[in-house]
């Protein structure tokens, strides 16, 4: 439970800074601390249980199926990076209150930064693969948010784009990586994973799964050939930059080496491929950061380079090397952290951050200088500090390693040359920064010491690496030794966690690197020189430039594809669907199934043959609009006899109606299209539908004739068994309609609904020229309204309505129902509409369409929501058989109310859109008669 | 008699697939209602040909299948629904467009215009993307 809270109270209390939004800097920074405290407050009520080496796990079970369960774990390795992660994250919290100016988005900035620390801990605290690497994602995308926090400038943007597709493509690289470790241990589960190790080692895809892992592990840690994210994630404000890229998100990637060490490490791959890497890295690092002009700049190159020396360390073959790495994360974590606050001084107080002109600050802001000096120092590896200790481990663990044979010298020398260049860079931060000259032309000046509470964190951390360095074993061993203990999977070698071993090697190069850095630095002049004329590569450039290609490439492929013709997509849609019906359909060995045709009766087969060939000339005379709509009708009509002829009554009768509508609705249409549709296609292309259509057409018969020559097993039976007993009518058709599935007619009533008011919205403010004359030059009628016509709507609309509340009463029991009666009344009015004009009989109807379909959808659905009250299930459906004097019995149900509700949106949702387009012609037609 | 109703539906399907892929927004409408009266039948026919079946309750031992009968009952209704969409859409396309073609533009003159248009936006594009370096 506690480690459930520690994980997930960051992501909820994100919400925090916006509540407190209006209240100033204080209160949203205030906000944002509260988890982090209590986090804190937590993981500490459990040192004493991670510091006896117990193991704290929760387990919910998730998705089994894929084997990944919510389950969190606490050892001593996540202990330390928990405590990492809210421990400096609340020194970035107060040190970003100060930081940032009041005008920006505070509140939005700090909810960023708690879902960047839920996703981490998430990450640290996993007990399932699958589950680790959903917050590793979660980092990504966090960490994007908070790298582009200053939208506005492009090096931002580019910024976090380019570290965003870097690490998250890296994160893509780890899944599968994970798959293919879950696939060979059979469980994502960390505990059996890493008691899996031996299996995997022996697995033929360990190699797979060592590449894949390390992909992740060297784009999240920013190792060579990877690195050159990191430089420009420095674009983030300060205090991301101390945060992400010092102390948590880049290590991260380290924190997996040292997480799956007992699963992958002890191989010749993972010595040559995390030793080299490592190694290449810090090298490169040191290097180039020496040469970095923008103090950021030089910290992250700096970062990269001991995150290389961290990599080279997990890398070396033996049980101590670990301890160094982990020893080394602590002491990154705190001296790199306080430094890259104290740039942020730096940048905040003079508007620079170009080594060149901030000069001679220790004049301005001694306090602050002394604070970067120490933090300086202990990156640089001055005795008494916390950075001498690891390094010293590091180099002795250089010397130790025995499996380069005759090349073993290589990587204690390349350690010390590296070790040089990291005091060089070092110095060039004290030196340059705070002495060398005065201040050059700086954005503010003069530069004065910032508030004091800003400097709390930088000396918190300052003091904890002098802490470290001077008593190394009463502050930091305990908690190492359970942290490295962790990470190897069995108990510690014998080790002395102390500042003096005695003249020995490590002390000779810990000693060389000094005296290498300040000759270094000294000679600097003619380096700068031999370092500017290097070709510049600005991996920005790089970056920018592949993705631009990949942009190009992908949109010239995709304008070859997409060329704009609606026809074209959807031929290839149906060549798909084709395709893939023949592939699913080859394996039928013969069509006839063994079900005997039932005979063919000479009046069916002859509808049939109706119906085929008005289709046929359908589609020949689609040309001449009004031809074609004529048997168009035709097709309609034996359709709904074919319907009738087969057993459904329902069904005929809803075709009927719904036919007479769509063919009054399409010549209302086609009056005002043209009437005549040019020849275009040229025939090949007429080829090319022709076989499509062939296409669809034989498949579909194809499958309709194998289908109904084959026995089935339909449902059919329960609904026949239950309609009586369960919906209390004994139309089977109208029961699954009101009752068995009412929710679908719910929803199919609202499409209804929705659909009429979208083509109100698609009319409003059509006018269109009503045509004096047809298509072959013979005028029109100007007779409105055929006085014939509206002698006999008026005659016929009684009767109408009367076969319409018919056909609605007994719907439950006998063929009809609402559907059919809200389109009888529907056509009933339509042909008053056509007889007297849409406003005569809106006028009379006294109810607004819109509302009466409205009201259909509102009848039916509190139908359903009455039966919610009730204590039922949505639309359950009562009735009861009443028995009235002279009518008889007459059964009341709840469906009906709900049927009545389909007839009322029926009814208007019909009128609207028939009504809508009666409009557009009158409304042009009224100023030309005025 | 199967056969016959599956041929039937065949040619349903191909004078309306056919007509789906012409041109002009009226025949497309066309086209569709086909295609739907097809695809109704066809779903239809999936609870198979009974002849002389009730499908209201009473003494008769065997009934026709009303699940397809009511699939298809609501299917008809939301068909229509959809083809008076696409036919107002179509209308208004007509009036904002001058054209009823489905691209929305006359096609002799949519070659050499839309080429010129695509070279346009992709130097737009450059531009842009010049800009933000």
């Amino acid at each position: 439970m506690v480690l459930l809270i520690l994980v997930f109270a960051p992501f909820l209390a994100a919400l925090l800074p916006f509540l407190a939004a209006q209240r100033g800097r204080t209160w949203i920074a205030l906000a944002a601390a509260v988890a982090p405290l209590a986090g804190l407050g937590l993981l500490l009520s459990q040192t004493s249980q991670v510091l006896a080496g117990e193991v704290i796990s929760v387990k919910y079970a998730w998705i089994t199926q894929l084997g990944l369960n919510l389950s969190f774990r606490l050892d001593g390795l996540s202990f330390l990076f928990s405590l990492l992660i809210l421990g400096i994250g609340l020194l970035v919290i107060l040190y970003a209150r100060y930081y940032l100016s009041e005008q920006e988005r505070v509140a939005r900035f700090f909810s960023s930064l708690l879902l960047f620390m839920g996703s981490m801990l998430g990450l640290v605290l996993a007990g399932n693969l699958l589950l680790m690497l959903m917050f590793w994602e979660l980092t990504s995308l966090s960490s994007f948010l908070l790298i582009g926090f200053w939208s506005q400038q492009t090096a931002a943007r580019q910024g976090a784009r380019m570290a965003l597709a870097v690490t998250g493509g890296g994160g893509l690289a780890l899944l599968a990586g994970i798959l293919v470790i879950g696939h060979v241990v059979g469980s994502y589960e960390l505990t059996e994973v890493l008691a899996a190790g031996d299996l995997l080692r022996a697995h033929s895809l360990y190699p797979v799964a060592l590449v894949l892992v390390l992909l992740g592990v060297f784009t999240k840690s920013a190792q060579f050939p990877f690195h050159f994210w990191l430089p420009h994630a420095m674009s983030a404000p300060t205090p991301v930059s101390a945060y992400l890229h010092s102390a948590t998100m880049v290590k991260a990637g380290v924190f997996l080496l040292a997480r799956l060490y007992p699963l992958l490490s002890g191989t010749d791959w993972w010595f040559y491929l995390v030793t080299f890497t490592g190694l290449t890295t810090l090298l490169i690092g040191a290097v180039t950061a020496l040469f970095q002009h923008d103090l950021k700049g030089l910290l992250a190159y700096s970062t990269i380079s001991h995150l290389g020396l961290i990599t080279l360390l997990f890398g070396l073959d033996s049980d101590f090397a670990p301890v160094a790495a982990i020893f080394h994360i602590i002491n990154h974590a705190t001296f790199k952290a306080s430094l890259f606050m104290a740039a942020g001084i730096i940048d905040h107080e003079t508007g620079s951050r170009d080594m060149r002109r901030i000069n001679g600050l220790w004049k301005y802001m001694p306090h602050t200088a002394v604070l970067a000096m120490v933090a300086s120092s202990a990156m640089a590896g001055v005795p008494l500090l916390n950075g001498f200790l690891s390094k010293e481990m590091f180099f002795s663990e250089t010397l130790h390693q025995h499996l380069l044979g005759s090349f073993s010298w290589l990587l204690p020398t390349m350690a010390t040359i590296a070790g040089m260049f990291s005091v060089a860079y070092s110095l060039r931060f004290i030196h340059d920064v705070f002495f060398n000259g005065v201040p050059i032309n700086l954005p503010k000046f003069p530069p004065h010491e910032p508030p004091r509470y800003m400097k709390i964190p930088v000396e918190i951390l300052v003091f904890c690496c002098l802490l470290v360095g001077v008593l190394p074993a009463w502050t930091i061993s305990s908690l190492l030794a359970v942290a490295a203990e962790a990470s190897l999977g069995h108990a510690l070698p014998e080790y002395d966690l102390a500042i003096w071993h005695g003249f020995n090697m490590p002390l000779l190069m810990s000693f060389l690197a000094l005296i290498g850095g300040v000759l270094i630095y000294a000679q600097r002049a003619p380096l700068f020189r031999w370092y500017e004329g290097l070709p510049d590569i600005n991996a920005r450039n790089v970056f920018e430039g592949s993705v631009r290609f990949l942009y190009g490439w992908v949109s010239r492929g995709l304008a070859r594809i997409e060329n704009g013709s609606l026809q074209r997509y959807i031929s290839l849609l149906l060549i798909a669907v084709i395709v893939m019906l023949t592939v699913w359909l080859a394996p039928l060995s013969q069509v006839t199934g063994e079900i005997a045709l039932t005979p063919v009766d000479p009046l069916t087969a002859l509808g049939l043959l109706v119906m085929v060939c008005s289709a046929l000339l359908t589609m020949a005379f689609h040309r001449q609009r009004l031809t074609a709509l004529l048997m168009l009708s035709v097709v309609g009509l034996v359709v709904a006899m074919v319907f009738a002829r087969f057993s459904a009554p329902d069904l005929a009768l809803t075709q009927l109606v719904v036919e007479v509508v769509t063919i009054l609705l399409m010549l209302l249409v086609a009056y005002f299209l043209p009437a005549q549709a040019p020849r275009e296609s040229s025939s090949l292309l007429h080829l090319r539908d022709y076989s499509i259509a062939a296409g669809c057409a034989i498949l579909m018969a194809v499958l309709t004739f194998a289908v109904l020559t084959r026995p089935y097993q339909s449902i059919a039976d329960f609904f026949l068994a239950n309609s009586l007993t369960g919906g209390g009518g004994t139309n089977v058709v109208n029961v699954i309609l009101v009752d068995f599935r009412g929710f679908d007619t719910l929803g199919e009533i609202s499409v209804l609904a929705i659909t009429s008011i979208a083509t109100v919205a698609l009319l409003q403010g059509l006018q269109l020229p009503r045509a004096r004359v047809d298509n072959q030059g013979r005028a029109w009628s100007t007779e409105d309204y055929p006085m014939m016509l509206g002698v006999l709507a008026r005659l016929i609309l009684p009767l109408a309505l009367l076969v319409s509340a018919f056909m609605f009463l007994r719907g439950h029991n006998e063929p009809g129902g609402g559907f059919i009666a809200g389109l009888i009344t529907a056509v009933a009015l339509i042909l008053l509409q056509v007889a007297y004009g849409q406003r005569w009989v809106q006028t009379r109807m006294g109810v607004q369409f819109p509302v009466l379909a409205a009201a259909g959808v509102l009848i039916a659905a509190a139908t359903g929501l009455a039966s919610l009250l009730l204590g039922y299930p949505f639309l359950t459906s009562a009735f009861a058989h009443i028995d009235l004097p002279l009518i008889g019995e007459i059964e009341v149900a709840s469906a009906m109310l709900f049927d009545l509700g389909v007839y009322l949106t029926v009814v208007g949702g019909t009128l609207l859109i028939l009504s809508g387009l009666g409009r557009i012609g009158h409304t042009v037609k009224l100023p030309e008669d005025a | 008699m199967e056969l016959l109703v599956a041929i039937a539906i065949g040619v349903l399907t191909f004078s309306g697939v056919y007509l789906i892929l012409r041109a002009r927004t009226f025949s497309v409408a066309l086209g569709l209602t086909l295609f739907s009266y097809a695809v109704n039948l066809f779903l239809f026919s999936m609870g198979r040909l009974h002849t002389g079946k009730p499908a209201v309750l009473s003494d008769a031992t065997s009934y026709t299948d009303p699940v397809p009968q009511a699939l298809v009952l609501t299917a008809i209704v939301i068909g229509f629904a959809m083809t008076a969409f696409v036919l107002i859409l179509s209308l208004r396309a007509h009036t904002e467009l001058g054209s009823d073609h489905v691209d929305g533009v006359e096609k002799p003159k949519l070659e050499p215009k839309q080429r010129k248009v695509k070279g346009q936006s992709n130097q737009s594009k450059r531009k842009r993307f010049g800009a933000t370096r």
